[in-house]
């Protein structure tokens, strides 16, 4: 199957429409905190820096995965060059599949980006402090376990556009990035829809909220940016688990998008 | 009129719209005044509110609340304003380490912000207290906020049987330093006693997790040496008095009979001040070391 050349066309489409420029945006906010923030954290310059920069890709991410994905094959589609594609020997599940592996590429280089600035930034910031200081730092600066949280960060990032490419298969932009927001917001409220007999105590309702916690894309077990930062252990097993989670969800959206695409009638 | 000349021309309208712009908002605020933000409004007053709208950012929400609180305290201490307050401290730092449960700096700054009397501080230490029992509630394995219990306790409250059960409990702590226990020990046998003050704030000097924490230390230590001090010069004036039958007009009187050294000088730097009539002795009105703790026991 094609995937490999629609992939890199949607990377290509990707540095072409300047999604990059983010990385931009990302380094001077970071340059510019870390020169600004001694001023006024009392100390926490360190544990700031790296709250920014994880919190930044992960926002930046979630721009890119929603905006862009919504668009990868209702745009194919409203151009009309979805014909000259399925002209060629490429099935449609392979079309919505390459289009996939191809943002996640560009997810995964802006994320790399992303980490590889943060770590420079903070290698930066490690020089100018004294022994006594950084022994009182919850973890070091340059800790390795931030790669865990930019790994896991990545991990959502991937989810979402799965979910955002699955959206877009039969619903316009508007309604996709809505529906994809909502998910994202939904996403992290998973802790209230599992204990909402604490709320309410009608059982079918509760039942109703059960299942949504298990169907609805799990966010909030992915984010260990607050452990992290504070040098708590994330257990690789936890990590391990949350990865294996992801992939089966991102493959169950990716499955039923293909089903929904190769059965739309785009006449 | 060619295409770049009319880019050109539009450029520099537009340049001109912007100056006016400015000018007009300086003209406005010399004569009407320039707006005044709103004092330290707090939009959002519940710390779970908050940490649900924080979704995953709930870190970098801890850490401007954090920033804000910093700032306001800030602000306040060195505003001139005789009625100031401190009234928004504790929702800020409620609200930060809601967000951050394990923002170590917030409990433990915060806990000194709030204990600190007024005008210096919020003088809460109630405040502080739920501040760093939220702290050690959420964070059982932290010795340090137990400690810090204590430490108010013993500082500000001069509740030294509290004080001693608490620094108990932070000894209890695996991993908590074999000094914590001697401290519980030693307040509990001479709480209040200006030698385990002494020992308690140099412990802070040594374990200084910041400047700040450090400044404070060497200031309360410097405030220990200056009551010694003033303790010395004061029995130096007492034995003028048995040998002349009257205090020291002033310090050169006190150095001719051989008492003292000179003009004493505080550990700021700042002569100390004689009072002939009572034979008091006391910091020097300018000294940054004002007002000195009251209700210690002596040496």
């Amino acid at each position: 199957m094609p995937l490999l050349p629609i992939a890199l066309s949607v990377f290509r489409e990707s540095v072409r429409d300047k999604v990059f420029y983010n990385l931009l945006l990302f380094a001077v906010i970071l340059v510019a905190a870390s020169l600004l923030v001694g001023q006024t954290t009392a100390g926490q310059d360190v544990k700031i820096i790296k709250d920014l920069g994880l919190a930044a890709t992960s926002l930046f991410g979630i721009f890119i995965a929603v905006f862009v994905g919504i668009n990868l094959v209702w745009k194919e589609v409203e151009r009309r060059s979805v014909y000259n594609v399925l002209s060629k020997p490429v099935r449609r599940p392979a079309l919505v599949v390459g289009k996939y592996l191809g943002l996640s590429l560009t997810l995964l280089v802006n994320v790399s980006v992303m980490a590889l600035a943060l770590y420079a930034v903070l290698a930066y910031m490690n020089q100018g402090f004294p022994e006594s200081v950084r022994q009182a730092w919850d973890a070091p600066a340059l800790d390795p376990a931030l790669l865990i949280a930019f790994v896991l960060i990545l991990a959502q990032l991937l989810m979402m556009t799965a979910v955002a490419l699955f959206f877009s298969t039969f619903s316009s932009p508007m309604l996709s990035a809505v529906f994809t927001f909502g998910l994202y917001v939904a996403g992290h409220f998973n802790a209230d829809l599992k204990n909402f007999e604490t709320i309410v105590s009608l059982r079918p309702v509760v039942w109703v909220a059960r299942a949504l916690y298990y169907v609805l894309p799990n966010l909030a077990s992915l984010d260990v940016k607050s452990q992290v930062v504070h040098g708590q252990p994330v257990a690789a097993g936890y990590v391990s688990l949350s990865l294996l989670y992801a992939a089966v969800y991102i493959v169950m959206l990716l499955g039923a998008a293909s089903l929904i695409f190769a059965r739309r009638d785009l006449k | 009129m060619s295409r770049r000349v009319s880019r050109l021309v539009a450029g520099l309208v537009l340049a001109g719209l912007l100056a006016s712009a400015v000018g007009l908002q300086l003209l406005r605020d010399r004569w009407y005044g320039s707006p005044q933000p709103a004092d330290s409004l707090l939009y959002i007053r519940s710390p779970e509110t908050m940490k649900r709208m924080a979704l995953s950012f709930s870190g970098i929400l801890a850490d401007l609340y954090w920033i804000r609180a910093v700032q306001y305290y800030g602000g306040r201490r060195l505003s001139k304003d005789p009625n100031r307050n401190y009234n928004q401290l504790y929702p800020l730092l409620d609200i930060t380490t809601s967000l951050d449960p394990m923002f170590n700096i917030a409990y433990r700054f915060g806990a000194i912000f709030l204990s600190e009397p007024l005008p210096g501080g919020a003088g809460r230490p109630d405040r502080a207290i739920d501040l760093l029992e939220k702290g050690f509630r959420l964070n059982p394995n932290r010795w340090e906020y137990p400690y810090d219990i204590g430490f108010v306790h013993y500082w500000t409250r001069q509740d030294f049987a509290a004080a001693a059960e608490w620094f108990q409990k932070a000894s209890e702590v695996p991993g908590a330093p074999w000094w914590v226990r001697s401290m519980a020990a030693v307040t509990a046998a001479q709480g209040g006693n200006r030698r385990a003050s002494r020992m308690l704030w140099q412990i802070q000097l040594e374990n200084a997790e910041s400047e700040w924490v450090r400044n404070n230390a060497t200031e309360r230590l410097q405030q220990l040496d200056a009551m010694d001090q003033i303790d010395e010069l004061t029995w130096a004036n007492r034995q003028f008095a048995s040998r002349h039958g009257r205090f020291a007009e002033s310090w050169d009187e006190l150095a001719r009979a051989g008492l003292v050294r000179g003009r004493p000088l505080d550990p700021a730097g700042l002569p100390y001040v004689l009072d002939p009539q009572s034979g008091g002795v006391s910091l020097s009105p300018e000294s940054p070391l004002n007002p000195l703790p009251t209700g210690e026991r002596g040496r």
